[in-house]
Order: structure tokens, then C-alpha cells, then sequence
């Protein structure tokens, strides 16, 4: 199965409802040392849904956001998002500023030039916040794993 | 074979639906999604806090409509409900109704504090938790409203932008015509030893 849902990854802080999305399977990175990659994190939101790009037209809105734990072996860098998409809505003078159906946000990572060689887990939080044109879900936070081989 | 007792109990509810404007008769169809009240249950009893640090529980409202909503500072469909909700407090708050909103905003009163100023909004305010939120099935979508009949039971709930303002309405107005079955067994209650014995005695003179 391509996508798992985010509940099967790792339990969310608080039980907060159906999930409405999905993860991508997380491939393991495979890195010689000093090397440069990207990590890619694809998300699928049920149709009808969409959650808060990272940067939302209203500051009571929640940003989508994707956290790494500083690690020595892996550095991650700034985490890219894709561009949003503009939707009217019938609660916001201005423009939602949304992601829907599938997307990927895309993690520059560097294994370190001294790192010895092995494997190990990235860890990451992915914060988020869904909502259709009728109702909204409570915020969600999940722990995102990526398996990584230095050589 | 009559019963004398019977008579006098009936006689004695009869009496006190008069005193207090018992108007059964004349209360509307409820509105579609508004619940018998015999099918009702129990508005679970809380206390939460609310924006001066005051806490609030449900059982003060008791004896009134009240318009319970779960709602937070991030969710959109919330913020159309908000003014609707506003309006109604000005609108039906002398005739025993209040609205009592629930955020579940996770960053509490610091992010609900200046969204509860800048939306100007009229009605009391509490802070929500995963407590209150299990106690009310889960509340797992936003908005999700609950109204409560005066006897403290839930008539209607509405998971979402389910309901148009007007269908709101109709459902407050219905709920507040129906009379209050605290209010009558009260009223019973105090009628029963000076109209006790006058029924009592109409009805067995009467076997």
C-alpha cells in the first residue's frame, strides 16, 4: 500500500478524530558521507478536505508545519513547501491559502562529513490542521520517521 | 370506580400549569432535528473557566435555553456561526436563553482572549478541554453545537455548518415555548398544601 495513514505511523499526541491524511511511505535515504539528498514527504488529503499551507492569510489559522530533531550523522535543511492554492470562502475576506489532494514537501538533507557509517531514524513532526467547507478537525501532530544508511 | 388521588394530583398539575403559563397546547411542531422531549438526555455537568477566571458550570443555566458551542479561533465554519450566535444572545437573552461558547483552541486564552475582542463577541466564553470534549461524545469536528432545553437536556446537536441562522432560530424559539417540567413539578410542589386539600376534597366529593 502506497499510503499509509498518518494514525498507523506513530499515534498522535491526542486522540483528535478521523484522519483525513495520509502519508506516503517514507523510503529509507541512502547517503555516502558528505553526500547531499532530498527527503520527500508526500501527503494525500480525503477529497473535500484541505489543510492551512504553511503560510495561512489569517493568523488565527493554523500552519502546516514539518519539524526535524537536529541530528548529527543527517542534517536536515529548510524544509521547502509546494506552492498553496488561493481558495474564496465564505468566512474570509481574503483568499484561504490551502493545499488539497496530494503534495509532496521536500527536506534538503546532508549526511555529515565525519559520520560513521551505519543506520539510523530522522525524526520529525508534522503539524497540521483540516478542514472542509463545513466543519474542521482539531489539530493533529505526527511523528515522521525516515530510516537513513550512511555508507 | 374513580380514583380521588388521581383527581388530585391532576387537579394539582392543572393548577400549577396555569400559574406558570403551562402552554403545551399551544408550542409548534419541534423543528425536524429537535428531539421529543422524552427522548432526551442529560447535558453532561461541567465546570470550565471562563476569560475573567471565573469558573462556570452548566447547572447555573438551569431554567434557561442554552446554545452550547464547540468552536476554536482556527476553525472557519465556526466564524460564520459566531455572529448568528451573537445575534441571538442580544435577541433571546430576556427570555431566558444564553448562548455559552466552548473553544478548544490548545493555546487556551492567549490566542482566544484577542479573538474574542476583535469578533466583538457578546456571549461568555470558557476554555475547553479533552475532559469536557469526551463528556460531549468526542467533538471530534468543528463546530459542533448543542442545544439544551430548559431542564438541562439536549434537544439538538449539529455537527458543523449544518444549520442555516433561521433553522437555528425556529429551533431556540421552539424550545423556549416549551414549557419547563422543573417549573411545573416546582410549581406543583408549592401549590400542594393549601390546594392539596381543596383537591383532595373536590375529588372524593365528587366519587
Amino acid at each position: 500500500m502506497l499510503l499509509l495513514t498518518a494514525a498507523l505511523l506513530v499515534p498522535a499526541a491526542r486522540a483528535q478524530g478521523p484522519n483525513v491524511l495520509s502519508i506516503g511511505e517514507v523510503p529509507t535515504l541512502h547517503l555516502q558521507r558528505g553526500q547531499a539528498a532530498e527527503q520527500k514527504l508526500t501527503l494525500q488529503l480525503r477529497p473535500g478536505f484541505h489543510v492551512n499551507s504553511n503560510k495561512p492569510n489569517d493568523e488565527f489559522l493554523i500552519p502546516l508545519k514539518l519539524t526535524w530533531t537536529p541530528n548529527s550523522a543527517v542534517e536536515a535543511g529548510a524544509v521547502q513547501y509546494p506552492a498553496p492554492k488561493l481558495e474564496n470562502s465564505s468566512f474570509s475576506d481574503k483568499p484561504l491559502s490551502v493545499y488539497d489532494g496530494t503534495f509532496q514537501i521536500v527536506t534538503p538533507v546532508r549526511a555529515g562529513a565525519g559520520a560513521a557509517p551505519g543506520a539510523g531514524v530522522l525524526n520529525g513532526k508534522l503539524r497540521y490542521q483540516a478542514c472542509n467547507n463545513r466543519e474542521c478537525l482539531q489539530p493533529k501532530t505526527v511523528d515522521i520517521k525516515v530510516p537513513w544508511e550512511i555508507e | 370506580m374513580a380514583h380521588p388521588r388521581r383527581f388530585a394530583e391532576f387537579g394539582l398539575v392543572l393548577m400549577a400549569c396555569m400559574a406558570i403559563g403551562c402552554h403545551s397546547a399551544s408550542v409548534e411542531a419541534a423543528p425536524p432535528d429537535v428531539k421529543a422531549a422524552k427522548q432526551r438526555k442529560p447535558a453532561p455537568e461541567f465546570t470550565l473557566k471562563d476569560s475573567n477566571g471565573a469558573s462556570v458550570s452548566l447547572s447555573e443555566y438551569r431554567g434557561r435555553v442554552v446554545l452550547l458551542d464547540f468552536w476554536a479561533t482556527w476553525c472557519g465554519p465556526c466564524k460564520i456561526e459566531i455572529p448568528w450566535f451573537m445575534e441571538f444572545e442580544q435577541t433571546y437573552k430576556n427570555r431566558g436563553f444564553a448562548v455559552v461558547g466552548v473553544s478548544m483552541d490548545d493555546d487556551g486564552w492567549e490566542v482566544v482572549k484577542p479573538y474574542i475582542q476583535s469578533h466583538k463577541m457578546n456571549y461568555r466564553v470558557l476554555l475547553g478541554n479533552d475532559h469536557i470534549g469526551s463528556l460531549y461524545g468526542g467533538v471530534d469536528s468543528l463546530p459542533t453545537t448543542f442545544l439544551i432545553d430548559r431542564d438541562g437536556r439536549i434537544a439538538a446537536v449539529h455537527v458543523g455548518l449544518s444549520r442555516s441562522k433561521d433553522e437555528f432560530r425556529n429551533e431556540i424559539e421552539h424550545l423556549l415555548s416549551e414549557p419547563s417540567q422543573h417549573a411545573v413539578q416546582r410549581e406543583a410542589r408549592v401549590a400542594a398544601p393549601d390546594r392539596g386539600a381543596a383537591g383532595s376534597g373536590g375529588a372524593g366529593s365528587g366519587s
